[in-house]
Protein backbone atom coordinates (compact mmCIF):
# COMPACT_ATOMS: atom_id res chain seq x y z
CA UNK A 1 0.00 0.00 0.00
CA UNK A 2 1.31 3.73 -0.75
CA UNK A 3 1.35 5.54 1.94
CA UNK A 4 1.61 9.77 1.67
CA UNK A 5 3.32 11.40 4.78
CA UNK A 6 2.83 15.61 4.67
CA UNK A 7 5.33 17.25 6.09
CA UNK A 8 5.86 21.20 6.80
CA UNK A 9 8.72 23.22 7.12
CA UNK A 10 7.90 25.68 10.27
CA UNK A 11 10.01 28.02 12.50
CA UNK A 12 11.44 25.85 15.36
CA UNK A 13 9.30 26.58 18.88
CA UNK A 14 11.96 28.46 20.41
CA UNK A 15 12.03 31.16 18.05
CA UNK A 16 11.45 35.18 19.28
CA UNK A 17 8.88 36.08 16.51
CA UNK A 18 10.24 39.39 14.66
CA UNK A 19 7.76 41.00 11.91
CA UNK A 20 9.40 41.58 8.67
CA UNK A 21 8.84 44.47 6.81
CA UNK A 22 6.10 43.72 5.12
CA UNK A 23 4.20 43.60 8.06
CA UNK A 24 2.67 40.66 6.98
CA UNK A 25 4.67 37.85 7.95
CA UNK A 26 7.57 37.24 10.30
CA UNK A 27 11.40 38.27 9.95
CA UNK A 28 13.14 35.21 8.78
CA UNK A 29 16.52 36.36 9.61
CA UNK A 30 18.16 34.13 12.58
CA UNK A 31 15.36 31.90 12.83
CA UNK A 32 16.10 28.08 12.63
CA UNK A 33 13.40 26.10 10.60
CA UNK A 34 12.33 21.99 11.43
CA UNK A 35 10.18 19.61 10.47
CA UNK A 36 6.53 20.69 12.11
CA UNK A 37 7.28 18.63 15.16
CA UNK A 38 3.86 16.72 15.28
CA UNK A 39 4.71 15.58 11.53
CA UNK A 40 7.34 13.88 13.20
CA UNK A 41 4.43 11.51 14.42
CA UNK A 42 2.86 11.32 11.30
CA UNK A 43 6.36 10.01 9.08
CA UNK A 44 6.88 7.71 11.94
CA UNK A 45 3.25 6.16 11.96
CA UNK A 46 3.63 5.81 8.31
CA UNK A 47 6.83 4.11 8.63
CA UNK A 48 5.70 1.41 11.25
CA UNK A 49 2.20 0.79 9.23
CA UNK A 50 4.63 0.23 6.28
CA UNK A 51 7.25 -2.70 8.22
CA UNK A 52 4.28 -3.96 9.62
CA UNK A 53 2.73 -4.70 6.04
CA UNK A 54 6.07 -6.46 5.05
CA UNK A 55 5.53 -4.03 1.91
CA UNK A 56 4.84 -0.82 0.23
CA UNK A 57 5.45 2.52 -0.15
CA UNK A 58 6.01 5.88 1.80
CA UNK A 59 6.07 9.30 0.00
CA UNK A 60 6.66 12.40 1.89
CA UNK A 61 4.39 15.98 0.49
CA UNK A 62 5.52 19.27 0.71
CA UNK A 63 3.67 22.62 -0.20
CA UNK A 64 6.72 25.13 0.25
CA UNK A 65 9.73 26.73 -1.83
CA UNK A 66 13.51 25.21 -1.90
CA UNK A 67 13.83 25.47 2.21
CA UNK A 68 11.34 22.91 2.76
CA UNK A 69 13.57 20.50 1.33
CA UNK A 70 15.42 20.47 4.80
CA UNK A 71 12.16 19.01 6.26
CA UNK A 72 11.93 16.79 3.84
CA UNK A 73 15.35 15.72 3.73
CA UNK A 74 14.70 14.62 7.64
CA UNK A 75 11.89 12.37 6.58
CA UNK A 76 13.67 10.92 3.94
CA UNK A 77 16.35 10.62 6.45
CA UNK A 78 13.92 8.86 9.15
CA UNK A 79 13.01 6.31 6.21
CA UNK A 80 10.81 7.48 3.99
CA UNK A 81 11.40 5.85 0.01
CA UNK A 82 10.69 9.46 -1.95
CA UNK A 83 9.60 12.55 -1.72
CA UNK A 84 7.61 15.25 -3.72
CA UNK A 85 8.01 18.79 -3.29
CA UNK A 86 5.07 21.06 -4.32
CA UNK A 87 6.52 24.67 -5.38
CA UNK A 88 5.42 27.79 -4.27
CA UNK A 89 7.15 30.94 -3.65
CA UNK A 90 4.11 32.91 -1.90
CA UNK A 91 2.75 31.90 1.21
CA UNK A 92 -0.77 30.19 0.63
CA UNK A 93 -3.80 29.70 2.74
CA UNK A 94 -4.73 26.49 4.56
CA UNK A 95 -6.83 26.09 1.51
CA UNK A 96 -4.42 26.98 -1.38
CA UNK A 97 -2.08 23.87 0.44
CA UNK A 98 -4.88 21.09 0.89
CA UNK A 99 -5.33 21.88 -3.28
CA UNK A 100 -2.04 21.56 -3.77
CA UNK A 101 -1.84 18.00 -1.43
CA UNK A 102 -5.20 16.75 -2.35
CA UNK A 103 -4.12 16.75 -5.97
CA UNK A 104 -1.12 15.12 -5.28
CA UNK A 105 -2.55 12.72 -3.28
CA UNK A 106 -4.83 11.52 -5.93
CA UNK A 107 -2.07 11.74 -8.31
CA UNK A 108 -0.24 9.08 -5.96
CA UNK A 109 -3.30 6.95 -5.52
CA UNK A 110 -2.83 6.75 -2.01
CA UNK A 111 -5.53 5.77 0.39
CA UNK A 112 -3.75 6.17 3.29
CA UNK A 113 -2.36 10.04 4.35
CA UNK A 114 -0.68 11.27 7.73
CA UNK A 115 -0.57 14.54 8.57
CA UNK A 116 0.27 16.58 11.98
CA UNK A 117 -2.39 17.86 14.03
CA UNK A 118 -1.21 21.42 13.61
CA UNK A 119 1.62 23.13 12.26
CA UNK A 120 3.20 25.65 15.06
CA UNK A 121 3.36 28.39 12.63
CA UNK A 122 0.16 29.37 11.93
CA UNK A 123 -1.66 26.73 13.93
CA UNK A 124 -4.35 26.43 11.93
CA UNK A 125 -5.09 22.53 12.63
CA UNK A 126 -7.24 22.27 9.19
CA UNK A 127 -4.96 21.28 6.53
CA UNK A 128 -6.15 17.83 7.15
CA UNK A 129 -10.03 17.92 7.27
CA UNK A 130 -9.86 20.80 4.24
CA UNK A 131 -8.05 17.77 2.47
CA UNK A 132 -9.41 14.92 3.05
CA UNK A 133 -13.31 16.69 2.34
CA UNK A 134 -11.74 17.69 -1.32
CA UNK A 135 -10.31 14.45 -2.03
CA UNK A 136 -13.98 12.97 -0.26
CA UNK A 137 -11.66 10.79 2.08
CA UNK A 138 -12.53 10.17 5.61
CA UNK A 139 -10.60 11.85 7.89
CA UNK A 140 -9.79 11.53 12.29
CA UNK A 141 -7.63 14.39 13.51
CA UNK A 142 -5.72 14.59 16.52
CA UNK A 143 -5.02 11.08 17.06
CA UNK A 144 -3.40 8.97 19.78
CA UNK A 145 -4.09 5.51 19.03
CA UNK A 146 -4.58 3.87 15.69
CA UNK A 147 -6.03 0.54 14.42
CA UNK A 148 -6.07 -0.66 10.82
CA UNK A 149 -7.30 -3.73 9.60
CA UNK A 150 -7.98 -4.39 6.04
CA UNK A 151 -10.28 -1.47 5.11
CA UNK A 152 -11.57 -0.39 8.54
CA UNK A 153 -9.93 1.97 10.98
CA UNK A 154 -10.05 2.67 14.62
CA UNK A 155 -9.00 5.61 15.75
CA UNK A 156 -8.96 7.47 19.36
CA UNK A 157 -8.56 11.12 19.17
CA UNK A 158 -8.22 13.62 21.99
CA UNK A 159 -10.92 15.88 22.73
CA UNK A 160 -11.42 18.15 25.99
CA UNK A 161 -11.76 15.85 29.32
CA UNK A 162 -10.77 12.34 27.35
CA UNK A 163 -11.09 10.56 23.89
CA UNK A 164 -13.29 9.71 21.42
CA UNK A 165 -13.24 6.47 19.78
CA UNK A 166 -13.81 6.81 15.75
CA UNK A 167 -15.10 4.03 13.65
CA UNK A 168 -14.11 4.85 9.98
CA UNK A 169 -12.28 3.31 6.51
CA UNK A 170 -9.99 3.68 4.18
CA UNK A 171 -9.58 5.85 2.50
CA UNK A 172 -8.91 8.53 5.02
CA UNK A 173 -6.40 11.57 6.62
CA UNK A 174 -5.18 11.02 9.97
CA UNK A 175 -3.91 13.78 11.88
CA UNK A 176 -1.32 12.56 14.15
CA UNK A 177 -0.90 14.23 18.01
CA UNK A 178 1.68 12.96 20.69
CA UNK A 179 1.30 10.29 22.23
CA UNK A 180 0.67 8.36 18.99
CA UNK A 181 4.26 6.81 18.60
CA UNK A 182 7.69 7.57 19.30
CA UNK A 183 8.94 9.17 16.67
CA UNK A 184 12.44 7.55 15.48
CA UNK A 185 16.00 9.33 15.53
CA UNK A 186 17.13 9.23 11.77
CA UNK A 187 20.48 6.94 11.78
CA UNK A 188 23.50 8.10 9.99
CA UNK A 189 22.87 5.31 7.35
CA UNK A 190 19.65 6.57 6.79
CA UNK A 191 21.39 10.61 6.41
CA UNK A 192 23.85 9.05 4.26
CA UNK A 193 21.16 7.81 2.18
CA UNK A 194 18.28 10.88 2.09
CA UNK A 195 21.32 12.50 0.99
CA UNK A 196 21.31 9.98 -2.55
CA UNK A 197 16.97 10.16 -2.79
CA UNK A 198 15.89 12.92 -5.50
CA UNK A 199 13.28 15.30 -4.13
CA UNK A 200 10.61 15.38 -7.58
CA UNK A 201 10.02 19.17 -7.46
CA UNK A 202 6.67 20.49 -9.78
CA UNK A 203 4.92 23.24 -9.37
CA UNK A 204 1.91 23.68 -6.64
CA UNK A 205 -1.62 23.14 -8.59
CA UNK A 206 -2.99 26.62 -8.80
CA UNK A 207 -5.50 28.24 -6.48
CA UNK A 208 -7.79 31.75 -5.07
CA UNK A 209 -7.09 32.77 -2.10
CA UNK A 210 -10.07 32.90 0.47
CA UNK A 211 -7.85 35.19 2.42
CA UNK A 212 -5.71 38.33 2.49
CA UNK A 213 -3.78 38.71 5.97
CA UNK A 214 -3.60 42.63 6.17
CA UNK A 215 -0.62 43.19 9.18
CA UNK A 216 1.29 41.07 11.58
CA UNK A 217 2.11 42.56 14.56
CA UNK A 218 3.04 41.12 17.85
CA UNK A 219 0.51 41.05 21.32
CA UNK A 220 0.71 43.98 23.64
CA UNK A 221 2.71 43.38 25.90
CA UNK A 222 2.23 43.08 29.58
CA UNK A 223 2.39 45.22 32.31
CA UNK A 224 5.70 43.80 34.66
CA UNK A 225 3.69 42.16 37.78
CA UNK A 226 3.60 42.89 41.17
CA UNK A 227 5.85 40.93 43.81
CA UNK A 228 3.56 40.68 46.55
CA UNK A 229 6.30 38.65 48.88
CA UNK A 230 8.48 35.96 49.15
CA UNK A 231 7.16 33.61 51.74
CA UNK A 232 3.34 32.74 52.85
CA UNK A 233 3.06 35.73 54.72
CA UNK A 234 2.23 36.98 51.16
CA UNK A 235 -0.59 34.67 50.95
CA UNK A 236 -3.23 36.98 52.02
CA UNK A 237 -2.78 39.93 50.81
CA UNK A 238 -2.60 37.85 47.41
CA UNK A 239 -5.85 36.45 47.95
CA UNK A 240 -7.12 40.33 48.49
CA UNK A 241 -5.96 40.84 45.70
CA UNK A 242 -7.27 38.26 43.34
CA UNK A 243 -10.86 38.80 45.04
CA UNK A 244 -11.12 42.45 45.23
CA UNK A 245 -8.89 43.86 42.33
CA UNK A 246 -8.76 40.91 39.84
CA UNK A 247 -12.62 39.76 40.70
CA UNK A 248 -11.40 36.45 39.73
CA UNK A 249 -12.18 34.55 42.89
CA UNK B 1 -24.08 40.12 -0.66
CA UNK B 2 -26.00 40.24 2.56
CA UNK B 3 -24.74 38.06 5.19
CA UNK B 4 -26.92 35.23 6.80
CA UNK B 5 -25.34 34.40 9.92
CA UNK B 6 -25.77 30.40 11.15
CA UNK B 7 -24.32 29.74 14.77
CA UNK B 8 -23.38 26.39 15.35
CA UNK B 9 -24.01 25.04 18.31
CA UNK B 10 -22.28 21.83 20.13
CA UNK B 11 -23.88 19.64 22.11
CA UNK B 12 -22.37 17.02 24.37
CA UNK B 13 -24.84 13.99 26.02
CA UNK B 14 -27.31 16.23 25.19
CA UNK B 15 -26.41 19.45 26.62
CA UNK B 16 -25.39 22.46 24.98
CA UNK B 17 -21.95 23.64 25.56
CA UNK B 18 -21.05 27.30 27.90
CA UNK B 19 -18.73 27.71 24.47
CA UNK B 20 -21.31 27.37 22.14
CA UNK B 21 -23.08 30.08 24.11
CA UNK B 22 -20.30 32.91 23.52
CA UNK B 23 -21.23 31.75 19.88
CA UNK B 24 -24.27 32.40 20.33
CA UNK B 25 -23.94 35.84 21.62
CA UNK B 26 -21.20 36.61 19.09
CA UNK B 27 -23.58 36.13 16.41
CA UNK B 28 -26.37 37.99 17.48
CA UNK B 29 -23.69 40.64 18.00
CA UNK B 30 -22.47 40.89 14.65
CA UNK B 31 -25.60 40.83 13.40
CA UNK B 32 -27.03 43.60 15.14
CA UNK B 33 -23.77 45.53 13.32
CA UNK B 34 -24.19 44.17 9.85
CA UNK B 35 -28.24 45.00 10.43
CA UNK B 36 -29.21 41.21 9.84
CA UNK B 37 -30.32 38.74 11.64
CA UNK B 38 -28.54 35.22 13.05
CA UNK B 39 -30.36 32.29 13.69
CA UNK B 40 -29.05 28.98 15.74
CA UNK B 41 -28.60 25.37 14.71
CA UNK B 42 -27.78 22.57 16.76
CA UNK B 43 -26.90 18.82 15.98
CA UNK B 44 -28.09 15.98 17.95
CA UNK B 45 -30.97 14.03 19.78
CA UNK B 46 -32.89 15.06 22.67
CA UNK B 47 -31.43 18.59 24.04
CA UNK B 48 -31.76 19.57 27.68
CA UNK B 49 -31.37 23.29 27.54
CA UNK B 50 -31.96 23.76 23.79
CA UNK B 51 -34.26 27.13 25.43
CA UNK B 52 -31.67 28.51 27.05
CA UNK B 53 -30.50 29.81 23.40
CA UNK B 54 -32.57 32.80 23.42
CA UNK B 55 -31.03 34.46 26.64
CA UNK B 56 -27.62 34.67 24.83
CA UNK B 57 -29.33 36.79 22.01
CA UNK B 58 -31.11 34.06 19.37
CA UNK B 59 -34.47 33.08 19.40
CA UNK B 60 -34.99 31.05 16.27
CA UNK B 61 -33.94 27.79 16.68
CA UNK B 62 -33.27 24.36 14.10
CA UNK B 63 -32.67 21.51 15.45
CA UNK B 64 -31.30 18.45 13.54
CA UNK B 65 -32.62 15.53 15.04
CA UNK B 66 -31.69 11.93 14.73
CA UNK B 67 -30.89 9.39 17.33
CA UNK B 68 -28.14 8.47 15.45
CA UNK B 69 -26.61 12.13 15.87
CA UNK B 70 -26.26 11.26 19.58
CA UNK B 71 -22.68 11.62 19.08
CA UNK B 72 -20.38 13.53 16.83
CA UNK B 73 -19.93 12.20 13.59
CA UNK B 74 -17.42 14.51 10.43
CA UNK B 75 -19.61 13.06 8.27
CA UNK B 76 -23.09 12.78 9.77
CA UNK B 77 -22.90 16.77 11.09
CA UNK B 78 -21.34 18.13 8.59
CA UNK B 79 -23.74 16.70 5.51
CA UNK B 80 -26.64 17.26 7.93
CA UNK B 81 -25.66 20.75 8.31
CA UNK B 82 -24.23 21.78 4.97
CA UNK B 83 -27.76 20.58 3.24
CA UNK B 84 -30.15 22.84 6.05
CA UNK B 85 -27.60 25.82 5.16
CA UNK B 86 -27.91 25.29 1.46
CA UNK B 87 -32.05 25.15 2.01
CA UNK B 88 -31.52 28.43 4.01
CA UNK B 89 -29.59 30.10 2.40
CA UNK B 90 -27.40 31.06 4.89
CA UNK B 91 -23.80 32.70 4.53
CA UNK B 92 -21.85 32.87 7.24
CA UNK B 93 -21.20 30.40 9.91
CA UNK B 94 -19.98 30.84 13.27
CA UNK B 95 -18.37 28.03 15.50
CA UNK B 96 -16.93 27.38 19.17
CA UNK B 97 -12.90 26.31 18.35
CA UNK B 98 -13.44 23.25 20.34
CA UNK B 99 -12.35 20.03 19.01
CA UNK B 100 -15.29 19.49 17.51
CA UNK B 101 -15.80 22.87 16.03
CA UNK B 102 -11.89 22.56 14.76
CA UNK B 103 -13.01 19.64 12.92
CA UNK B 104 -16.65 20.58 11.76
CA UNK B 105 -15.49 24.24 10.17
CA UNK B 106 -13.15 22.43 7.74
CA UNK B 107 -15.41 19.99 6.25
CA UNK B 108 -17.96 22.65 6.23
CA UNK B 109 -16.10 24.83 4.69
CA UNK B 110 -15.30 22.42 1.81
CA UNK B 111 -18.97 21.41 1.33
CA UNK B 112 -20.65 24.96 1.41
CA UNK B 113 -17.20 26.68 -0.75
CA UNK B 114 -16.55 29.21 1.89
CA UNK B 115 -13.29 31.02 3.31
CA UNK B 116 -11.98 29.65 6.54
CA UNK B 117 -10.92 31.34 9.92
CA UNK B 118 -10.11 29.48 12.83
CA UNK B 119 -9.25 30.42 16.23
CA UNK B 120 -10.83 34.00 16.01
CA UNK B 121 -9.98 36.16 18.65
CA UNK B 122 -11.47 39.56 17.48
CA UNK B 123 -13.80 40.81 14.96
CA UNK B 124 -14.52 44.28 14.23
CA UNK B 125 -16.76 45.60 11.54
CA UNK B 126 -15.04 48.06 9.25
CA UNK B 127 -17.04 49.83 6.11
CA UNK B 128 -19.25 47.02 6.03
CA UNK B 129 -16.22 44.39 6.17
CA UNK B 130 -15.30 42.33 8.87
CA UNK B 131 -11.20 42.07 10.28
CA UNK B 132 -10.76 39.28 12.15
CA UNK B 133 -8.10 39.21 14.52
CA UNK B 134 -6.04 35.70 15.73
CA UNK B 135 -3.24 34.73 17.33
CA UNK B 136 0.26 32.75 15.15
CA UNK B 137 2.67 31.03 16.30
CA UNK B 138 0.96 29.97 19.81
CA UNK B 139 -0.03 33.79 20.72
CA UNK B 140 3.65 34.94 20.09
CA UNK B 141 1.97 37.14 17.29
CA UNK B 142 -1.44 38.50 16.19
CA UNK B 143 -2.76 38.77 12.38
CA UNK B 144 -5.52 41.01 11.20
CA UNK B 145 -7.13 39.00 8.24
CA UNK B 146 -9.85 39.61 5.63
CA UNK B 147 -11.68 37.39 4.27
CA UNK B 148 -12.20 37.56 0.24
CA UNK B 149 -15.11 34.75 0.22
CA UNK B 150 -19.01 36.15 0.03
CA UNK B 151 -19.34 32.52 2.06
CA UNK B 152 -17.53 32.30 5.42
CA UNK B 153 -16.89 29.61 8.36
CA UNK B 154 -15.39 31.10 11.84
CA UNK B 155 -14.37 29.37 14.72
CA UNK B 156 -14.05 31.14 17.90
CA UNK B 157 -12.04 30.82 20.36
CA UNK B 158 -13.65 29.49 23.76
CA UNK B 159 -13.26 31.71 26.88
CA UNK B 160 -12.24 34.67 24.87
CA UNK B 161 -15.88 36.02 23.99
CA UNK B 162 -18.45 36.84 26.47
CA UNK B 163 -21.82 34.87 26.79
CA UNK B 164 -24.08 37.34 28.54
CA UNK B 165 -27.10 36.61 29.87
CA UNK B 166 -30.71 38.31 29.33
CA UNK B 167 -33.06 37.78 31.41
CA UNK B 168 -36.40 39.18 29.71
CA UNK B 169 -35.21 37.11 26.44
CA UNK B 170 -37.91 35.79 24.03
CA UNK B 171 -39.14 32.08 24.16
CA UNK B 172 -36.94 30.28 21.57
CA UNK B 173 -38.46 29.26 18.47
CA UNK B 174 -37.87 25.64 17.65
CA UNK B 175 -37.89 24.23 14.72
CA UNK B 176 -37.23 20.66 14.61
CA UNK B 177 -36.11 18.69 11.76
CA UNK B 178 -35.88 14.67 11.89
CA UNK B 179 -32.87 13.70 9.92
CA UNK B 180 -33.70 10.43 8.19
CA UNK B 181 -31.04 9.15 6.59
CA UNK B 182 -27.65 10.07 8.60
CA UNK B 183 -24.21 9.51 6.77
CA UNK B 184 -21.83 7.12 8.88
CA UNK B 185 -18.79 6.94 7.30
CA UNK B 186 -16.99 8.36 10.26
CA UNK B 187 -18.71 8.02 13.56
CA UNK B 188 -17.83 7.79 17.10
CA UNK B 189 -18.71 5.17 18.91
CA UNK B 190 -17.34 5.04 22.88
CA UNK B 191 -16.06 8.80 24.56
CA UNK B 192 -13.49 7.54 26.95
CA UNK B 193 -13.48 10.09 29.99
CA UNK B 194 -10.15 11.05 31.20
CA UNK B 195 -9.94 10.55 35.26
CA UNK B 196 -8.62 14.23 36.07
CA UNK B 197 -12.35 16.04 36.00
CA UNK B 198 -11.94 19.66 34.69
CA UNK B 199 -10.20 19.94 31.20
CA UNK B 200 -7.56 22.94 31.04
CA UNK B 201 -9.07 23.55 27.70
CA UNK B 202 -12.28 24.76 29.50
CA UNK B 203 -11.32 25.85 32.92
CA UNK B 204 -12.32 29.32 33.77
CA UNK B 205 -9.15 28.65 36.54
CA UNK B 206 -6.07 26.40 35.76
CA UNK B 207 -3.42 25.55 38.15
CA UNK B 208 -0.17 24.11 37.16
CA UNK B 209 2.76 22.43 38.64
CA UNK B 210 6.32 22.22 36.78
CA UNK B 211 9.67 21.09 37.61
CA UNK B 212 9.54 22.91 40.76
CA UNK B 213 6.82 20.70 42.40
CA UNK B 214 9.92 18.00 42.80
CA UNK B 215 8.26 14.97 42.38
CA UNK B 216 4.77 13.32 41.43
CA UNK B 217 4.30 12.59 44.83
CA UNK B 218 3.99 15.76 45.31
CA UNK B 219 1.40 16.86 42.77
CA UNK B 220 -1.39 16.77 45.25
CA UNK B 221 -0.56 20.29 46.63
CA UNK B 222 -1.18 21.55 42.88
CA UNK B 223 -4.68 19.17 43.14
CA UNK B 224 -5.49 20.73 46.49
CA UNK B 225 -5.40 24.25 45.33
CA UNK B 226 -7.40 23.57 42.13
CA UNK B 227 -10.22 21.62 44.23
CA UNK B 228 -10.18 25.08 46.57
CA UNK B 229 -10.29 26.91 43.82
CA UNK B 230 -12.63 24.70 41.66
CA UNK B 231 -10.03 24.91 38.93
CA UNK B 232 -8.22 22.15 36.19
CA UNK B 233 -4.78 21.13 36.79
CA UNK B 234 -1.81 22.22 33.99
CA UNK B 235 1.41 20.86 33.48
CA UNK B 236 4.86 21.94 32.03
CA UNK B 237 6.21 20.11 29.80
CA UNK B 238 8.79 19.24 32.03
CA UNK B 239 6.64 17.35 34.16
CA UNK B 240 4.73 15.21 31.60
CA UNK B 241 8.15 14.58 29.54
CA UNK B 242 9.20 12.87 33.22
CA UNK B 243 6.05 11.31 33.23
CA UNK B 244 4.32 12.96 36.39
CA UNK B 245 1.07 13.99 34.27
CA UNK B 246 -0.49 13.30 31.59
CA UNK B 247 -0.03 14.86 28.26
CA UNK B 248 -3.65 16.16 28.15
CA UNK B 249 -2.42 18.23 31.19
CA UNK B 250 0.07 19.94 29.12
CA UNK B 251 -0.21 23.45 28.42
CA UNK B 252 1.92 25.51 25.98
CA UNK B 253 3.21 25.36 22.36
CA UNK B 254 3.27 21.66 22.07
CA UNK B 255 0.21 21.42 24.31
CA UNK B 256 -3.01 23.16 24.75
CA UNK B 257 -3.34 26.31 24.46
CA UNK B 258 -5.38 27.91 27.35
CA UNK B 259 -7.36 31.44 28.08
CA UNK B 260 -8.51 31.27 31.50
CA UNK B 261 -9.51 34.28 33.74
CA UNK B 262 -6.89 32.93 36.77
CA UNK B 263 -3.89 31.28 35.73
CA UNK B 264 -1.69 29.90 39.05
CA UNK B 265 2.02 28.69 37.44
CA UNK B 266 4.22 27.28 40.86
CA UNK B 267 7.27 26.28 40.07
CA UNK B 268 7.35 26.81 36.23
CA UNK B 269 10.28 28.71 34.55
CA UNK B 270 8.20 30.20 32.24
CA UNK B 271 10.21 28.73 29.08
CA UNK B 272 9.28 30.61 25.59
CA UNK B 273 6.96 27.64 24.93
CA UNK B 274 5.42 27.40 27.51
CA UNK B 275 4.30 31.38 27.66
CA UNK B 276 3.20 30.42 24.60
CA UNK B 277 -0.02 28.19 25.57
CA UNK B 278 -0.90 30.59 28.74
CA UNK B 279 0.13 34.39 28.41
CA UNK B 280 -3.18 35.08 26.98
CA UNK B 281 -4.80 34.30 30.50
CA UNK B 282 -6.74 37.00 32.03
CA UNK B 283 -4.63 36.91 35.31
CA UNK B 284 -1.60 35.49 35.94
CA UNK B 285 -0.21 34.21 39.10
CA UNK B 286 3.42 32.99 39.78
CA UNK B 287 5.38 31.01 42.78
CA UNK B 288 8.56 29.99 41.95
CA UNK B 289 11.64 30.89 44.16
CA UNK B 290 13.59 31.97 41.61
CA UNK B 291 13.06 35.74 41.54
CA UNK B 292 14.77 35.84 37.50
CA UNK B 293 12.49 33.48 36.24
CA UNK B 294 10.82 34.90 33.02
CA UNK B 295 7.66 33.77 34.08
CA UNK B 296 7.33 36.80 36.70
CA UNK B 297 7.57 38.97 33.20
CA UNK B 298 4.22 37.98 32.53
CA UNK B 299 2.65 37.17 36.22
CA UNK B 300 0.20 40.06 37.16
CA UNK B 301 1.23 38.84 40.61
CA UNK B 302 4.51 37.03 42.03
CA UNK B 303 5.86 35.68 45.34
CA UNK B 304 9.09 35.02 45.12
CA UNK B 305 9.39 31.77 47.70
CA UNK B 306 9.23 27.94 48.18
CA UNK B 307 6.13 26.41 46.91
CA UNK B 308 6.20 24.26 49.78
CA UNK B 309 5.36 26.59 51.80
CA UNK B 310 3.28 28.58 49.99
CA UNK B 311 0.97 26.18 48.67
CA UNK B 312 -0.68 24.74 51.27
CA UNK B 313 -1.05 28.64 52.93
CA UNK B 314 -2.58 29.61 49.72
CA UNK B 315 -4.81 26.61 49.57
CA UNK B 316 -5.94 27.34 53.00
CA UNK B 317 -6.99 31.11 52.70
CA UNK B 318 -8.53 30.57 49.60
CA UNK B 319 -10.72 28.14 51.61
CA UNK B 320 -11.52 30.82 54.18
CA UNK B 321 -12.19 33.31 51.76
CA UNK B 322 -14.86 30.50 49.26
C1 LIG C 1 9.79 21.71 20.55
C2 LIG C 1 9.54 22.07 21.99
C3 LIG C 1 8.24 22.23 22.42
C4 LIG C 1 7.97 22.51 23.77
N1 LIG C 1 6.68 22.67 24.16
C5 LIG C 1 6.41 22.95 25.46
C6 LIG C 1 5.06 23.10 25.92
O1 LIG C 1 4.09 22.93 25.17
N2 LIG C 1 4.86 23.37 27.22
C7 LIG C 1 5.88 23.54 28.12
O2 LIG C 1 5.61 23.79 29.30
N3 LIG C 1 7.16 23.41 27.71
C8 LIG C 1 7.45 23.11 26.41
N4 LIG C 1 8.74 22.93 26.04
C9 LIG C 1 9.78 22.83 27.09
C10 LIG C 1 10.28 24.15 27.62
O3 LIG C 1 11.32 24.60 26.80
C11 LIG C 1 10.78 23.96 29.08
O4 LIG C 1 11.78 22.99 29.09
C12 LIG C 1 9.71 23.57 30.09
O5 LIG C 1 8.57 24.38 29.97
C13 LIG C 1 10.27 23.68 31.48
O6 LIG C 1 9.33 23.22 32.43
P1 LIG C 1 9.36 23.76 33.93
O7 LIG C 1 9.14 25.20 33.95
O8 LIG C 1 8.41 22.90 34.69
O9 LIG C 1 10.81 23.34 34.42
P2 LIG C 1 12.10 24.23 34.74
O10 LIG C 1 12.45 25.12 33.61
O11 LIG C 1 13.11 23.29 35.23
O12 LIG C 1 11.62 25.17 35.90
C14 LIG C 1 11.37 24.76 37.21
C15 LIG C 1 11.14 26.03 38.04
O13 LIG C 1 10.76 25.67 39.36
C16 LIG C 1 11.35 26.57 40.26
N5 LIG C 1 11.43 25.91 41.56
C17 LIG C 1 12.20 24.86 41.90
N6 LIG C 1 11.99 24.51 43.18
C18 LIG C 1 11.05 25.36 43.65
C19 LIG C 1 10.41 25.52 44.91
N7 LIG C 1 10.68 24.71 45.94
N8 LIG C 1 9.51 26.51 45.06
C20 LIG C 1 9.23 27.33 44.02
N9 LIG C 1 9.80 27.23 42.81
C21 LIG C 1 10.69 26.25 42.63
C22 LIG C 1 12.69 26.90 39.65
O14 LIG C 1 13.16 28.15 40.12
C23 LIG C 1 12.39 26.90 38.17
O15 LIG C 1 12.09 28.20 37.71
C24 LIG C 1 9.03 22.67 24.69
C25 LIG C 1 10.35 22.53 24.25
C26 LIG C 1 10.61 22.25 22.92
C27 LIG C 1 12.04 22.14 22.47
N1 LIG D 1 2.95 23.52 3.47
C1 LIG D 1 2.60 22.28 3.82
N2 LIG D 1 3.08 21.21 3.14
C2 LIG D 1 2.73 19.94 3.47
N3 LIG D 1 1.93 19.64 4.50
C3 LIG D 1 1.42 20.66 5.21
C4 LIG D 1 1.71 22.02 4.92
N4 LIG D 1 1.06 22.80 5.82
C5 LIG D 1 0.39 21.96 6.63
N5 LIG D 1 0.60 20.67 6.28
C6 LIG D 1 0.09 19.46 6.94
O1 LIG D 1 -1.11 19.75 7.62
C7 LIG D 1 -0.95 19.55 9.02
C8 LIG D 1 -1.80 20.51 9.78
O2 LIG D 1 -1.41 21.82 9.47
P1 LIG D 1 -2.27 23.15 9.79
O3 LIG D 1 -3.68 22.87 9.40
O4 LIG D 1 -1.62 24.20 8.98
O5 LIG D 1 -2.12 23.39 11.27
C9 LIG D 1 0.55 19.65 9.24
O6 LIG D 1 0.95 18.98 10.42
C10 LIG D 1 1.10 19.00 7.97
O7 LIG D 1 1.05 17.58 8.07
Amino acid sequence: MKIVVCVSHVPDTATRIKIGSDVKTIDPNGVTYIINPYDEYAVEEALKLKERSGSGEVVAVSVGTDNSKETIRKALAMGVDSAVLLKDENHRDSLGIAKALAEEIKAQGAKLVFMGKQSVDYDNSIVGQLTAELLDYNCVPVVVKLEIEGEKVIAEREIEGGREVVETSLPVVITCQKGLNEPRYASLKGIMAAKKKTIEEKPAASFTPTSEVLKMYLPPGKQPGRIIGSDASAVPELVRLLKEEAKVI
Amino acid sequence: MANKILAILEQREGTIKRSSFEVVNAAANLAQKLGTSAEAVVVGDTISNINDIPKYGIQKITHLKSKDLFNYSSSGYSEAISNFAKESGFNFFMLSNTALGKDLAPHLSVKLDTACLVDCTKFEVKDNDIVYTRPLYAGKALVDVKLLSDKKVITLRPNVFKAEENENAPTAEIDVKEISSVNLKSKVTEYKKSEGKLDVAEADIIVSGGRGIKGPENFHLIEELAEALGAAVGASRAVVDAGWRPHSEQVGQTGKTVSPSLYVACGISGAIQHLAGMSSSKYIVAINKDKDAPIFNVADYGITGDLFEILPALTNEIKKVK
